[in-house]
């Protein structure tokens, strides 16, 4: 989710300081269009799909300010959220503004079609590799977007619109990611056996947490402490 | 029956030693909770230590529900050690004192004498566990407040609602009350065989830690034979905080995962009883007295 | 009379050892039985036996004339037992520990009863106190007290007197009389002393190594007709000239330099005594005891290998 709104910003400070002319044009509008949103309370339900989690569906708030302040709070319950939010990677393009953006032609990206733009950070140091968007660029909405990481793989996101695409605000988020192994030592947890077959686990799963949302309320103020 | 249990059970809460058991039943537990409240991050560190690098934590893991987790896991190993210095003493500790006598010339048959002693130290199991349920539940659930569980298991992670664990603690607290009669009957097996207490009471738990052990070591002999051991099925209480999955992968909450396999472990466990309690009823019907 | 405990042909057998071998006697109601043999003779075997802590290997015991093994509880209700030690808990009280023993045999007991249990065994001043705090003599009377709780008609009492001082001794004594006499209890009591089992039984069994060697009443046992007599004189040797030639010298048994040993019955001492003060032969001491005392010395020693004082 962090990553999804990092990106968001990473694209908006992306306008600012354009290299290429129409992609510049384009992620403007995209801008502008979300930009409308000051703040929102999103309610929606969370799914984690990941091998080694087993975890019920969780009900969940998402609260957002202006600039760049997000939080997820759920109802009664302790959540895994995949990292990969601002400090890992796009964070880092958009502080520093140090990237070149390229236009990489378009795509049918579910019937949609969208046009590719590669955002490349200048700096060495830079965690990030590389970050491809998907832009529709009829509806000014961001369709998709993938990082690759040096240290943590390649993380997705795509995004389904519905009802609040008018804010640029996706009804269904689905987060994709590589989860590394997960073990602790059966000493430690005295395992109950109870016959299930354990899972294979196949090195470098994909994990997906999934996020639809019920409905946002928007430009309503949200309280600082909700951001804590 | 019942006048005999009572007499029984006045003779169990008479003596200083009962309650060295709830002294450290308060200490372990009080201990396990400073632990968490000074060092719990790192503890959560350490178990989550494959996980954090890719996931951020929402809400409150190191809670009064995950308190008491660790507790249980913790103390369902001692406990055992304490069931024992009561049951493995109900027999040889009378032998021991000289009293078995007296009591086996009073006009009740040794089958009734036996059973009221197995029944008394069976109580004195519950009242224990009711006590580390007070302490370990409600005084973490107090001093931790409560929200989801994770329960990190060797290969996964289930995590539960906050509003789905109240319930599984009271199943888990019944199936720790059938583990734990489990060793009481163990230990008055071997109680019937020895003329003063520490020897039932070591063998007690040497075949409890022996058995545990050979459960968690991972060699592929033992992991074939371990649910021969009623050790393994000691820990079925830990069945109760898994849940069935859809056809997604998504847990269900209000579910048991294996709830068969939950009540076999219970069912082999007081099949354990009955054979131990009487194995020791019919040896004990047939022996000389001599103490 | 009626018999109140009727053991026949009982023997029991440890492995390899034979710890009662056929042994058959009768209690009658309202004796004093006293149980006679030395440690490891068998007694407290046999009286494990009759309160159903240790099986019989063969042999029947009827107790009130029924079986015991298939009458046990209706038995029981019905006995009180002292077993060597009576160890008590600890941790309880004297009252606790009476109203306890009570319950087990299945009464219902007043505390004013219970009180009067323990006046009687001399522990109502210290009724509050807990058992670990009693001296052996207590406990042996709390002891007693927990076998008389529930007043049976039958009591059994094994080797209650030992590890007493003499007043305990005494008080243990007392009590069994008192018991027998004015309660009109049957009271079976084994000891290894024969002067205990003297004072106070009024039929007595002799075992040695499991088997019987006599039984009969104290009287009969006790018989004036079978003392032996023990003189130190000043002359010894001519002492043992002067009975040698006269009416005492069938009864004489040994003659040694250190004094002379005869049989006789009682009231041929005086006659015996004048006889030598008329010689003017000194009497440095004379000493009388029963026979069947010196047959239980010569039994309870000869298998006590006791190394000789040497000065």
């Amino acid at each position: 989710m962090k990553l999804f709104l990092s990106l968001v910003f990473a694209v908006l400070a992306f306008c600012n300081t354009s290299v290429a002319q129409t992609a510049a044009d384009l992620v403007k509008n995209v801008k502008a269009k979300m930009d409308r949103v000051n703040d929102y309370v999103a309610t929606g339900k969370m799914k984690t799909d990941v091998v080694f989690i087993k975890a019920p569906v969780a009900n969940i708030k998402s609260y957002f300010k202006k600039p760049n302040r997000f939080k997820i709070k759920r109802d009664g319950g302790i959540s895994l959220l995949p990292k990969g939010g601002i400090s890992v990677n796009v964070s880092s393009l958009l502080l520093t503004g140090d990237y070149t953006a390229i236009d990489a032609g378009q795509t049918n990206l579910n019937g949609v079609v969208v046009k590719i733009i590669k955002l490349l950070p200048l700096s060495e140091n830079s965690d990030v590799v590389l970050t491809t968007m998907y832009i529709d660029e009829k509806n000014l909405l961001i369709r998709k977007a993938s990082t690759t990481t040096k240290e943590n793989g390649t993380y997705d996101m795509e995004m389904q619109f519905g009802k609040y695409a008018e804010w640029g605000l996706p009804d269904k988020v689905v987060f994709s990611f590589n989860t590394k192994d997960y073990k602790l030592p059966k000493g430690i947890t005295l395992e109950y056996d109870d016959g299930t077959k354990k899972p294979e686990l196949p090195k470098n799963k994909k994990g997906r947490v999934e996020i639809s949302y019920s409905s946002y309320i928007i430009n309503k103020g949200v309280s600082d402490d909700l951001l804590k | 029956m019942w006048s005999l249990l009572k007499i029984e059970l006045f003779k169990v809460f008479k003596r200083p030693r009962t309650y060295i058991a709830f002294i450290a039943v308060w200490a372990i537990v009080t201990l396990i909770q400073v632990a968490i409240y000074v060092d719990g991050a790192k503890y959560m560190d350490f178990v989550l230590k494959d996980v954090k690098d890719n996931f951020d934590v929402i809400g409150n893991p190191l809670n009064g529900y995950f308190v008491c987790f660790i507790i249980l896991q913790t103390l369902l190993i001692h406990v055992p050690l304490l069931v024992a210095l009561v049951s493995a003493d109900m027999i040889a500790g009378e032998a021991n004192m000289g009293t078995l006598r007296l009591l086996i010339t009073k006009p009740i048959s040794r089958t009734k004498l036996l059973l009221s002693k197995f029944l008394a130290s069976a109580i004195y199991a519950l009242i224990l566990l009711i006590w580390i349920a007070i302490l370990g539940l409600f005084v973490s659930m107090l001093v931790f407040g409560t929200d989801g569980l994770m329960n990190a298991k060797s290969y996964e992670i289930i995590i539960l609602n906050g509003n789905d664990i109240f319930w599984r603690y009271i199943c888990a607290f019944g199936f720790a009350a059938i583990a734990l009669i489990t060793v009481a009957s163990l230990g008055f097996f071997f109680s019937i065989f020895a003329e003063n207490s520490l020897g039932p009471i070591v063998a007690t738990m040497s075949v409890i830690i022996v058995f545990t052990i050979l459960t968690t070591l991972d060699i592929p002999l033992f992991q074939s034979v371990k649910h021969l051991f009623f050790t393994s099925h000691m820990i079925g209480w830990k069945g109760f905080f898994e849940m069935k999955l859809d056809a997604d992968g998504v847990s269900i909450p209000g579910t048991i995962r294996n709830l068969p396999a939950v009540l076999k472990s219970a069912g082999i466990l007081t099949l354990h009883i009955v054979l131990f309690t009487g194995a020791a009823i019919f040896i004990f019907k047939r022996k000389d007295v001599l103490s | 009379m009626e018999s109140i405990i009727k053991v026949t042909h009982l023997t029991k057998v440890f492995k390899e050892v034979t710890a009662v071998n056929d042994l058959s006697f009768t209690v009658q109601q309202g004796d004093v039985y006293g149980f006679l043999g030395q440690n490891g003779a068998g007694k407290s075997t046999t009286i494990r036996m009759l309160l159903t802590l240790i099986t019989p290997t063969e042999g029947e015991i009827e107790i009130f004339g029924y079986n015991l093994l298939r009458h046990r509880k209706e038995i029981l209700q019905n006995t009180g037992a002292v077993i060597e030690r009576p160890d008590l808990y600890k941790y309880l009280t004297a009252y606790e520990t009476l109203e306890l023993f009570a319950k087990m045999s299945g009464i219902r007991v007043s505390r004013q009863s219970l009180m009067e249990q323990l006046e009687l065994v001399g522990l109502a001043q210290r009724a509050g106190s807990k058992v670990r705090t009693y001296s052996q003599g207590m406990k042996q009377r709390l002891g007693l007290a927990v076998a008389l709780v529930h007043n049976p008609q039958l009591i059994i009492l094994d080797e209650p007197t030992n590890g007493l001082d003499p007043q305990g001794i005494a008080d243990i004594r007392n009590l069994i009389l008192m018991l027998s006499q004015k309660l009109q209890k049957t009271v079976l009591v084994s000891s290894h002393l024969l002067s205990e089992i003297e004072q106070i039984a009024n039929r007595m069994l002799i075992i040695d190594r499991g088997s019987k060697l006599v039984e009969g009443t104290v009287s009969e046992l006790f018989s004036p007709d079978d003392t032996v007599i023990y003189i130190e004189t000043a002359d010894n040797n001519a002492a043992a000239q002067l009975l040698r030639s006269g009416e005492y010298s069938s009864s004489i048994i040994t003659t040694e330099a250190s004094g002379i040993e005869l049989k006789l019955r009682k009231d041929q001492i005086p006659a015996l005594t004048r006889l030598l003060v008329e010689r003017k032969i000194d009497i440095l001491g004379i000493s009388a005891r029963h026979s069947l005392e010196d047959y239980f010395l010569k039994i309870t020693t000869a298998n006590q290998h006791v190394e000789p004082f040497k000065n």
